[in-house]
């Protein structure tokens, strides 16, 4: 075989050299050898091709078998037209550092996907970053024995390298980044999890694939779609998400590929892609709204026909007419939205398809549909432009109906029928009009048909009875790549069982003379509703006695005094509590009080019951509500008073059988906690947490993560004007309660003094 | 006595009849019933009532509610002076005084035991004791009154008492119909009716988004205000968005709806 630039009889010598300078014996590669070796020709410099070849011969040589040098060989040409040949050092540094880690598995993968991620990553700047994230990644997940040598493989690198290319499909290098960082942090040390992040196997892992997406996500904008459809068109459809594997993003760029999927509409609501990138020069936000408003048009304008009276071409001539008619009617409400249509709308050029030997239809009603929306179309054909001048008559005389413009459209199909249009050869270039629907809703049948889409919906079987309530999903606050893990936390809430009330009664009868103490407290900050100001200069009354001195001293020539008026207040206290029990096992710890032991729940149950005893005196509305968790997947929020109940028997049984276990995951409890507390509609909000002990779980072990996560809710509960103060029994809480709750905190040293000091608190905190 | 004349309304205000609300009122007033408007904020309950005032030929007192407003500012107070005190009219006693129709704007707005003492002059007794003074008033024979509020945007906290209710006859407004409000801003600016159907256009997304982030709609006042502003030489994109997206949304998805239709409508 011949090559291009050297048709010579000199090839197969200068073939034999190049293989000699390969200098390798496996049979493989002398298949393919000659192929690559004129792609190679074609795209690089002779010292580029030596350079090559030489890069060849290691990959040969360095003992890992036939593969590596395969891929090399094929993948270098191909990618080396995208990055130019000098990018060779750099990928050549990269796989001596693999080849001299125990990663040696991984070269194939990451030859093989390498002109697949070069295509995805064009410039060197970010190939560069794309081997330095390889690396890293190799670096921090190959294990060692005796911390000295590297010696387990990383398990999740030839995972990552196979899925580069569907990642960076997807993903910028950016985002990339992120998600192998959140992979390395939280699957660094577990090899099966960490390959399932890494090929994209497990759910958080698509979790933070979603959230990195570049591009417009639907689900970050239901809000303000659901806004646009509601204000400009009326219509409050229902917007469900579907996965756009290939983005339909220019239609030119559709050519070859099989036909996206386009927006559509049926009983559940109005389907659109799940991302959208911004694209020709249109925001994804307006692409989705350009696909909302030609929906709602056809929603508001579209009647169905029956599909059964028309050929397979007669009614795709049908949907372009109507797709046409729908947007001459929006644009009568909204004309500037043409620049956006106009902008999305293929121009497919005349003459572009060859009547000969391909099926032109698709093609003229693609030329037809531009001609319709765009004035300054300029095609010559004279049926075209016949048929632009009838719709335009018909659309003249008011919103004409599918019917008409479907008439219009057999006649266009059978004016310009063709022989070749039975041709199975489609002429697709610049014929997808990605933002208009698939026109579903536009055909109704007569004859059920055995589409695949017509199956009758099997009814599920009931869903087996389950004892608790769904969960709630919280984030969690990851302090290190300073973002949320979207919906980590499983929350469940239950009622918490109930004891015995006589207990929190007798709890109650000991504390008889503090309780008398703090009766007098609570009278004083009892509201007194009418409360009369005087001495105001502007006021509702006078008041008569000051009014009085006042003209006294006038008349005796001395100044007066000009407050002479009253005026009354009403001085409510408007303050909704919530106060959130930390319930972790170390909530049993014995402590000493005079001469027996307590534990620190007994103790917490008698400063509860003292609390929530004083906070009924006062009228203030108060939720009680204790907290523990057990891993991320089962954290438990446990109803103990409700702002509604009064201070009764029930309450009392529940806080009887008050029980210490499992661990403190705080910050989600709090994010639960705050979601009823911000519901009350007092002016003031104050949620008191009270804890033993700093935020931990057994599933992590970084000790700072919860607490910086129980700062982060902090952060948020004041973001919705809750205000929050932590009473910690653990004299070391100063080392990290202040990281948690800035200055409001109590840390409470003498235990046994809790139930006398949690109202008093209280009464400070809220007089 | 005070001057009747200075409360007159001399210069007839601009106001379309939504219906038959002038000959409604007419009768109202004939019976000297007292009346209630209600409606949304700006769709013209105060013009209605200054209009109603220059039809009838009476003087209108109006006073605009608010929650520092207590009885005896509608009622009256002693001042003190060098001799003494001296009582001063408040203007609810002014009104009944000199048969002058009393409007009291956004009566919700004050505290409910102001809107109490409104009770005696609002039904056969037609009375208003100057408990204060030891007056007791016979009103006017031309005297009326008229409240207006606003269902739209009242918390719990602020709704009238079921017994003041219960002594006026009602108005409902609401923003007039797209081919009214044309005409209304057409008159009240001087702009051409195309560019005031689109307001009029742009009017009406907003009031679709009510309940979604928008307490009320786009007012007719503030299309006035656009419409306005665009005679005047504003370019249509810039009026609107100053008169009608900014002052009624801090909400950025909603702001940014309603600039995209303001950027679809005005080509």
């Amino acid at each position: 075989m011949p090559s291009p630039e050297s048709p010579d009889a000199a090839w197969p010598e200068r073939l034999a050299a190049y293989r000699a300078q390969l200098d390798c014996r496996f049979p493989q590669v002398g298949e393919v050898f000659e192929a690559c070796l004129i792609d190679a020709l074609r795209v690089l410099s002779p010292a580029g091709v030596s350079a090559y070849i030489d890069c060849g011969r290691f990959l040969g040589r360095m003992g890992r078998g036939v593969e590596p040098l395969l891929a090399f060989l094929e993948e270098w040409p191909s990618t080396a037209g995208i990055l130019g040949e000098d990018a060779l050092p750099a990928i050549n540094h990269t796989l001596q550092v693999i080849w001299k880690s125990p990663n040696g598995k991984a070269i194939t993968p990451f030859l093989q996907t390498l002109a697949a991620v070069a295509r995805r990553l064009p410039s060197r700047e970010q190939m560069q970053h794309y081997l330095d994230l390889t690396l890293k990644l190799m670096e921090r997940t190959s294990g060692s024995i005796h911390g000295i040598h590297k010696s387990f493989a990383s398990p999740g690198l030839p995972d990552f390298l196979e899925q580069a290319p569907t990642l960076l499909n997807r993903l910028a290098i950016g985002g990339l980044q992120n998600w192998v960082d959140y992979g390395i942090r939280n699957y660094g040390n577990h090899p099966e999890r960490q390959r399932a992040y890494f090929s994209l196997q497990s759910a958080d892992s698509r979790a933070v694939f979603q959230r990195e997406r570049h591009g417009t996500l639907l689900v970050d904008h239901e809000r303000l779609l659901d806004l646009y459809l509601r204000g400009l068109w009326g219509d409050s459809a229902q917007l469900v998400p579907y996965a756009s594997s290939t983005d339909p993003a220019g239609h030119s760029a559709q050519a070859d590929a099989s036909t996206p999927l386009l927006p559509y509409y049926d009983a559940s609501g109005i389907r659109l892609p799940d991302v959208l990138d911004d694209a020709l020069g249109v925001s994804g936000i307006d692409r989705y709204r350009a696909s909302l408003a030609h929906i709602a048009g056809h929603r508001r304008w579209s009647t169905p026909l029956f599909a059964d009276n028309f050929s397979p071409m007669q009614r795709m001539a049908i949907e372009i007419f109507e797709d046409s008619r729908i947007e001459t009617l929006i644009l009568r409400h909204y004309p500037a939205l043409r620049h956006i249509f106009l902008a999305l709308h293929p121009t497919p050029a005349e003459g572009a398809c060859n009547p000969a030997t391909h099926s032109c239809l698709r093609h003229r009603l693609a030329m037809l549909s531009r001609a319709l929306l765009d004035p300054a179309h300029g095609y010559q054909d004279a049926a075209l432009r016949e048929f632009v001048e009838r719709f335009v008559q018909t659309m003249a005389s008011g919103e004409a109906s599918s019917e008409a413009v479907a008439t219009l459209a057999l006649a266009y199909v059978a004016r310009t029928r063709r022989q070749s249009d039975q041709l199975a050869n489609v002429h697709f270039a610049d014929t997808v009009i990605a933002y208009r629907d698939d026109n579903r809703h536009l055909w109704r049948f007569h004859e059920l048909s055995d589409d695949e889409e017509m199956f009758d919906l099997r009814p599920t079987a009931a869903a087996a009875e389950v004892d608790r309530l769904p969960p709630r999903h919280y984030p969690e606050w990851d302090y290190q790549s300073q973002s949320y893990r979207p919906d980590w936390v499983s929350l469940y809430e239950s009622l918490h069982p109930s004891g015995e009330a006589a207990l929190i009664d007798r709890l109650l009868d000991k504390h008889a003379a503090l309780a008398r103490r703090l009766k007098r407290l609570l009278d004083l900050l009892r509201p007194q509703d009418r409360v009369r100001v005087r001495y105001q200069e502007d006021g509702s009354e006078l008041d008569l006695d000051i009014a009085i001195r006042s003209l006294i001293d006038f008349k005796s020539g001395a100044t007066p005094d000009p407050r002479i008026n009253m005026s009354h207040r009403t001085n409510g206290r408007n303050l909704a509590v919530l106060l959130l029990l930390d319930l972790s096992e170390s909530l049993g710890d014995k402590v000493r009080v005079g001469n027996g032991e307590q534990t620190v729940l007994e103790l917490s149950q008698e400063a509860v019951s003292l609390l929530a005893w004083a906070i009924e005196q006062l009228g203030d509305p108060l939720a009680i509500a204790g907290f523990h968790s057990d891993t991320r997947h089962d954290v438990r929020y446990l109803h103990l008073k409700g702002f509604s109940e009064g201070w009764g028997d029930p309450v009392k049984r529940r806080l009887a059988a008050m029980q210490a276990g499992y661990s403190t995951r705080m910050g989600a409890a709090m994010r639960h906690a705050a979601h009823y507390l911000a519901a009350q509609p007092a002016a003031k909000k104050l949620m008191l947490i009270l804890t033993d002990g700093q935020p931990s779980d057994v599933d992590v072990q970084d000790e700072r993560l919860l607490i910086e996560d129980a700062r982060k809710s902090v952060g948020e509960l004041e973001q919705q004007g809750i205000f929050t103060y932590c009473i910690s029994l653990d004299r070391k809480a100063d080392e990290y309660v202040h990281d948690i709750f800035g200055g409001r905190y109590a840390v409470i040293d003498n235990i046994e003094r809790l139930p006398e000091r949690l109202p008093e608190l209280f009464m400070a905190l809220t007089r | 006595m005070t001057d009747r004349e200075q409360f007159k309304v001399f210069q007839a205000p601009f106001y379309q009849p939504q219906r038959n609300e002038v000959a409604l009122y007419e009768a109202a007033y004939a019976a000297r019933l007292p009346v209630m408007v209600k409606g949304p904020t700006g769709c013209g309950k105060s013009r209605f009532i200054e209009y109603m005032a220059w039809k009838l030929g009476k003087p209108l007192i109006t006073v605009a509610c608010n929650e520092d407003m207590t009885a005896s500012d509608l009622v009256g107070r002693y001042l003190l002076e060098a001799n003494g005190t001296r009582w001063l009219d408040g203007p609810l006693t002014t009104a009944a005084r000199i048969g002058a129709i009393c409007y009291l704007d956004e009566i919700v707005e004050a505290r409910q035991d102001t809107t109490v003492v409104i009770h005696p002059l609002t039904d056969h007794r037609r009375t208003l004791p100057l408990d204060k003074k030891g007056e007791l008033i016979h009103a006017h024979a031309d005297f009326q009154l008229v409240i207006s509020y606003n269902p739209g945007y009242q918390s719990l906290m602020k709704d009238l008492k079921q017994s003041t209710k219960q002594r006026f006859a009602a108005f409902e407004f609401d923003y007039p119909d797209a081919a009214l409000e044309t005409t209304i801003l057409v008159s009240e600016s001087g702009i051409d009716a195309t560019t005031a159907a689109q307001l009029v256009s742009i009017g009406a997304v907003a009031r679709r988004l009510r309940g979604h982030g928008l307490d009320e709609g786009i007012s007719t006042r503030l299309l006035v205000y656009a419409a306005t502003l665009i005679k005047g030489g504003v370019t249509p994109h810039d009026a609107c968005r100053m008169a009608l997206v900014r002052p009624i949304t801090d909400d950025r998805d909603i702001r940014d709806t309603l600039d995209h239709a303001i950027d679809a409508t005005f080509a």
